[in-house]
C-alpha cells in the first residue's frame, strides 16, 4: 500500500491554520467585545499544557498516573512561596521562579517516579494517586501557606520589559510556551526515546530483553512530564493569582486524565482537544441546561463508544 | 481511662472496616472477575444512601426503608450492567475510566436534580438511638455495635456463598482465570450480571448504615471510592479474603490515625501546629499502609490470579 502522500502534506498545514488562528484570538474576540474569554483561552492552554504532558506519559509510555496533579501543584506552590518569602525582583521574576516550578516538578517526579515506577497496572495507579494525596495533605495542613483556604498572590510573576499583569500579554507567552511545549513533543516521539517509550507500551518485556533499560526510558518521561506539569502549575497559579490545595486533590489528577482519554491518547494534539473540548461543554452547556453535566456525562459516554480513540482520533482514519 | 479509649476506637475502627468491606468486596469482584475499572462504585453508595433515607421516611420504618433501598439499588446496579457496563468489559482499562467517569457526573447531576442539592437529613433508628454498657465504663453506640453485627453477618454470608455455593465456585473460577472459565461452559453473562447486583446490594446496605453516621450528599460516593480502591489494592484484586482483611487493616488504621495521630504529636510539639498537622497525618496513614503494602507484596496481600 503506498503512503497516501497528500493526505499527511494536508495535515501539515492546519497546526499552522490553528497557529495563525490563536495569534489572531485576542483581536478577534475584542472585535466582539468578549475580551473577558481570553483569559479563557489561556486557562485552556494551559490544561492543555498539563493533559499534554500526562499524554507523554499514558497515550505514549503506557503509565497511568493518577497523580499527575502532584507535579501541577508543586509548581504553582513553588511560584506562590518564592513570591511570599521573598518578595521583590529576583523572586517573583518568571525568569527565576518558572524555571525553578520546573526544576521542582522534575525533582518531585524523579522521587515519585523511582518509586512507582516498580509497580505495573493498578498498583500504578493507585500508588502515584497516593503520593499525590500525601502531598495534598501536607499542604492542607501547612497553615502558614494558607491551608485548605488556599493562598493569593499579590501579582503575576515578571519578566524583563513585558507586562504579564496585562491578560492579553500572558496569553500570547502561554501560546508560546505551549507551542514550544508541543514542537518539543512531536520532537520526543518522532525521535528514538518516543519509538522506545511506545514500544515499551506494547510490551515491556520484549523492549526489557532486546537490551533498552525500560526503567531509565520511563523514568526520563516521568521527570520530563513532571516538570511541564510544574510549569503548568506556575502559569495556572499566575492565571488566578491564587494558588489552594486542590489542584493536586486526586480529582483534578482524574479530570486531566479523562481529558487526556477524551482528546486521544498517544496522540499529539490530544491533550488540546481534551482540554478544550471538556472547559468548553462547562462553560457553553450552563447556559442552555439546568442540570447540564447528564449532558455532559452522556457526550463521554458516546465518545467512549463511537470514537474509541478519541476526539483527535476521529480526524485521522 | 486510656485502655477505654483505646477499646472504643478499635470497635469504631472494626465498624468502619466492615462497611468499607461491603463496598471493597463488590469492587474487587467486578475488577477480578470482569476486569472491569468501576469509578461509578460510589455512586451506587451514595445511590443506597440517598434510597434508604427517603424509603425510611416514606414506609416510617428504618428496616423496610433499607430492605427496599437493597433491593432497589440492586436492580439499577443490574440495569447499569445490562445497559452499558457490558460493553466495556472488552474495552481498555482507560475507555473504562472515561465511561464510567460520565456515569459519576450522571448519577450525581441526576441526584441533585431529584433531592436537590442540601445534604438529606437521615437519622439513626430510635430503637437503636442509646447506647449500651458493655463493660463497667465502657458503654457504646446501639447504632455502631448493629454495624458491626451486620457487617459481621454479611461478611459470613458472603464467605458461604463464595465458598459453599455453586454460583460462589464459578466466581471463584472467573477471578482465577477468566478465560478457562468460559471455556469450560460458564454462562459468563448471566454470571456478571447476577454478581453486579450483588455487588450493588452490598454498596446500597453500607450507604443505608453508613448514612446516619456521615452525611448524605452529593460527592459521598468519590470520597469513599477511594478508600475502596485502597482496600482492594491491599488486599490483592479479585479476593474477597483480601478485601476483608484489607478493609479492617484500613479501618483500623484510619481510625487510630484520626483519634491517636493528634494525641500524640501534641506531646511533643506546640498546640497549634500538632493540631494543624495532626488530621493531615492521621489522612496520609492509610496511604502508607498502601505503600508499605505493596514494597512487601506488590500483588497485594492474597494475590487471587495464578
Amino acid at each position: 500500500m503506498t503512503m497516501p502522500t497528500g493526505y499527511s502534506r494536508g495535515l501539515a498545514y492546519w497546526p499552522l491554520a490553528l497557529l495563525a488562528l490563536a495569534l489572531l484570538l485576542p483581536q478577534l474576540l475584542g472585535m466582539f467585545g468578549f475580551d473577558f474569554y481570553v483569559s479563557f483561552a489561556t486557562r485552556i492552554m494551559i490544561m492543555a499544557l498539563l493533559a499534554s504532558s500526562l499524554n507523554l506519559l499514558v497515550g505514549t509510555g503506557g503509565m497511568v498516573s493518577l497523580g499527575h496533579a502532584a507535579f501541577f501543584g508543586a509548581g504553582a506552590y513553588t511560584v506562590a512561596i518564592l513570591a511570599r518569602e521573598w518578595g521583590g525582583t529576583p523572586a517573583t521574576s518568571a525568569l527565576l521562579s518558572w524555571p525553578l516550578a520546573m526544576l521542582v516538578g522534575a525533582l518531585l517526579a524523579a522521587f515519585i517516579g523511582a518509586i512507582c515506577l516498580r509497580t505495573k497496572g493498578v498498583y500504578f495507579i493507585m500508588s502515584t494517586l497516593a503520593f499525590a494525596q500525601m502531598l495534598f495533605y501536607v499542604f492542607l495542613s501547612l497553615k502558614s501557606y494558607g491551608g485548605d483556604d488556599g493562598m493569593s498572590l499579590t501579582q503575576r510573576s515578571t519578566l524583563p520589559g513585558i507586562d504579564l499583569g496585562a491578560d492579553v500579554v500572558f496569553y500570547y507567552v502561554v501560546l508560546a510556551l505551549f507551542a514550544v511545549a508541543l514542537l518539543l513533543l512531536g520532537r520526543l516521539d518522532r525521535a528514538r526515546f518516543g519509538k522506545v517509550l511506545r514500544g515499551i507500551k506494547d510490551n515491556e518485556l520484549r523492549m526489557e530483553s532486546l537490551g533498552f533499560a525500560v526503567f531509565r526510558f520511563k523514568l526520563v518521561a516521568f521527570i520530563l512530564a513532571g516538570a511541564m506539569a510544574g510549569l503548568a502549575g506556575a502559569l495556572m497559579g499566575n492565571l488566578n493569582n491564587f494558588v489552594s490545595p486542590n489542584m493536586m486533590h486526586w480529582e483534578q489528577s482524574g479530570v486531566v486524565l479523562v481529558m487526556v482519554i477524551l482528546g486521544g491518547l498517544g496522540r499529539l494534539w490530544g491533550g488540546l482537544a481534551g482540554a478544550a473540548a471538556m472547559l468548553l461543554l462547562e462553560e457553553i452547556l450552563p447556559n442552555f441546561l439546568p442540570h447540564w453535566q447528564i449532558l455532559l456525562g452522556v457526550i463521554l459516554l458516546a465518545v467512549v463508544f463511537f470514537a474509541p480513540r478519541g476526539l483527535a482520533g476521529i480526524f485521522r482514519a | 481511662m486510656s485502655g477505654l479509649l483505646f477499646a472504643e476506637q478499635c470497635l469504631n475502627g472494626l465498624q468502619f472496616g466492615l462497611m468499607l468491606f461491603l463496598l471493597a468486596a463488590g469492587l474487587t469482584l467486578v475488577f477480578g472477575i470482569m476486569d472491569l475499572i468501576n469509578l461509578a462504585h460510589g455512586s451506587l453508595y451514595m445511590l443506597g444512601a440517598y434510597l434508604a433515607a427517603t424509603l425510611t421516611q416514606v414506609t416510617g420504618s428504618f428496616l423496610p426503608g433499607v430492605a427496599l433501598a437493597l433491593l432497589a439499588t440492586a436492580l439499577v446496579g443490574m440495569l447499569l450492567e445490562w445497559s452499558v457496563l457490558r460493553h466495556l468489559y472488552r474495552r481498555d482499562h482507560l475507555s473504562q475510566v472515561l465511561a464510567t467517569f460520565a456515569l459519576i457526573l450522571i448519577a450525581n447531576e441526576a441526584t441533585r436534580a431529584i433531592w436537590g442539592v442540601q445534604p438529606l437529613s437521615f437519622n439513626v433508628p430510635a430503637a437503636l438511638s442509646g447506647s449500651v454498657e458493655l463493660l463497667p465504663g465502657l458503654s457504646y453506640s446501639a447504632f455502631r455495635l448493629t454495624i458491626i453485627a451486620v457487617g459481621l453477618l454479611v461478611a459470613a454470608l458472603l464467605y458461604l456463598l463464595i465458598g459453599r455455593t455453586r454460583i460462589g465456585m464459578l466466581v471463584r473460577a472467573g477471578a482465577s482465570n477468566r478465560a478457562m472459565a468460559t471455556a469450560m461452559g460458564t454462562n459468563i453473562q448471566r454470571l456478571f450480571t447476577v454478581l453486579f447486583g450483588v455487588g450493588a446490594a452490598l454498596c446500597a446496605l453500607a450507604g443505608a448504615m453508613l448514612g446516619p453516621l456521615l452525611a448524605v450528599q452529593v460527592g459521598m460516593g468519590e470520597n469513599i471510592l477511594i478508600l475502596a480502591f485502597v482496600v482492594v489494592v491491599i488486599g490483592g484484586i479479585g479476593s474477597v479474603r483480601g478485601a476483608f482483611v484489607g478493609a479492617l487493616l484500613v479501618g483500623v488504621v484510619d481510625t487510630f490515625g484520626r483519634a491517636f495521630v493528634p494525641l500524640t504529636l501534641r506531646q511533643f510539639l506546640p498546640p497549634a501546629l500538632a493540631d494543624a498537622a495532626g488530621p493531615s497525618l492521621a489522612a496520609i496513614s492509610i496511604y502508607i499502609l498502601m505503600i508499605l503494602v505493596l514494597l512487601w507484596k506488590p500483588q497485594g496481600l492474597f494475590p487471587s490470579r495464578a
